[in-house]
């Protein structure tokens, strides 16, 4: 096939993907992982800050942000107030923020802190048994976006963008996801110069 | 349930001490002793005064005999900024001297020993943190009368 064909054929299958996904369709993402990829998120039954009992596997169906933080670590507050937000935004949306904290002396440190900072979403104490279940968290903020079907979709170590977030909020609450995934895989035909 | 192995790298500690020298320690006298700390570049830990009372400090604390802390000198910190932080932080990075001076009990009994420590440190990059660590040191020392 000759190049005069090649253009316009590349052409339109970025505008297609461009289109169908809302993403470009070169841009790395190397967050939100093929469906066929993701792993089940560990269950865990911890207990919140007012006593009650947290099951992540009681969130099946909705899309939840899991984040491990402590309130030594300066990077998880600056994310705090954004996940505060995102709980607020999408609460009628079957999504939820769960915070694990790892400070070593519990409610101590962190029943202030979420008082303070008014945190709206439940907030949990970890345990080194969570930690290892979740492939050891070490740095903080280690983060996890859980699909419906309560999968791994993301993660990120370290401080990430309140952007990058929302976009995965919404591809995951919207479905996109699977689509972004799909293309990521290299669905698109690139035809080759002769 | 284990993720994958990605997940699961190992930091390890990214504050070493070196060994410290061998000290001759007077009966009845004084003397320091400096350990040289080393944190990997990239990384900060806070300082033994943090800005902040969430903040967890550098802390060296030894144990107690053959001879009797006087005083733990820190080194002087840097007041940095990080994107994280609205103030600056007080801080260590690089290579940083603590030095101890201890008193010499005058009936310390002569002959080697060694003096043992931890070191407490709790660092971050300026996207991420560690939780807090503890490194053990070992100061040899001989005491002579």
């Amino acid at each position: 096939m000759g190049m005069t064909l090649i253009r316009p054929l590349l052409f339109i299958g970025l505008a297609c993907a461009t289109t169908f996904t809302g993403v470009k369709v070169f841009q790395k993402k190397e967050g939100v992982r093929p469906e066929h990829d993701r792993k089940l998120a560990p269950d865990f039954s911890l207990k919140d800050a007012t006593g009650k009992t947290v099951k992540l596997s009681d969130y099946r169906g909705k899309v939840v942000l899991l984040n491990f933080w402590a309130t030594w670590c300066g990077p998880c507050k600056i994310e705090i107030p954004w996940f505060i937000e995102f709980q607020q935004q999408y609460k009628d949306r079957d999504f939820a923020v769960l915070g694990v904290s790892l400070d070593d002396d519990g409610w101590t440190s962190v029943k202030p802190y979420v008082e303070q900072k008014k945190i709206n979403y439940r907030v949990m104490i970890g345990t080194e048994e969570l930690s290892t279940l979740y492939g050891g968290v070490e740095s903080l903020p280690t983060t996890f976006m859980i699909d419906r079907g309560g999968r791994i979709a993301t993660m990120h170590e370290g401080l990430v963008s309140k952007g990058e977030y929302q976009t995965e909020i919404q591809d995951l609450l919207d479905g996109k996801a699977l689509q972004n995934a799909g293309l990521a895989a290299g669905r698109l035909a690139f035809v080759r110069p002769e | 349930m284990l993720l994958a192995a990605s997940l699961s790298f190992a930091q390890n500690n990214v504050l070493t001490v070196a060994p410290p020298d061998k000290v001759s320690a007077k009966a009845g006298t004084t003397v320091s002793a400096k350990l040289v700390a080393q944190l990997r570049p990239g990384y900060h830990c806070n300082s033994d005064k943090p800005s902040d009372e969430y903040l967890i400090p550098l802390k060296l604390s030894w144990t107690p005999a053959p001879l009797e802390v006087a005083e733990v000198v820190y080194p002087k910190p840097q007041m940095e900024k990080y994107s994280f932080s609205d103030k600056p932080l007080s801080v260590y990075t690089g290579d940083f001297d603590i030095v101890t001076k201890f008193k010499v009990p005058a009936s310390a009994p002569p002959g080697p020993a060694v003096l043992t420590a931890k070191l407490r440190y709790q660092a971050c990059t300026d996207r991420m943190c560690l939780p807090p660590k503890t490194v053990d040191v070992s100061l040899p020392i001989t005491v002579v009368k």
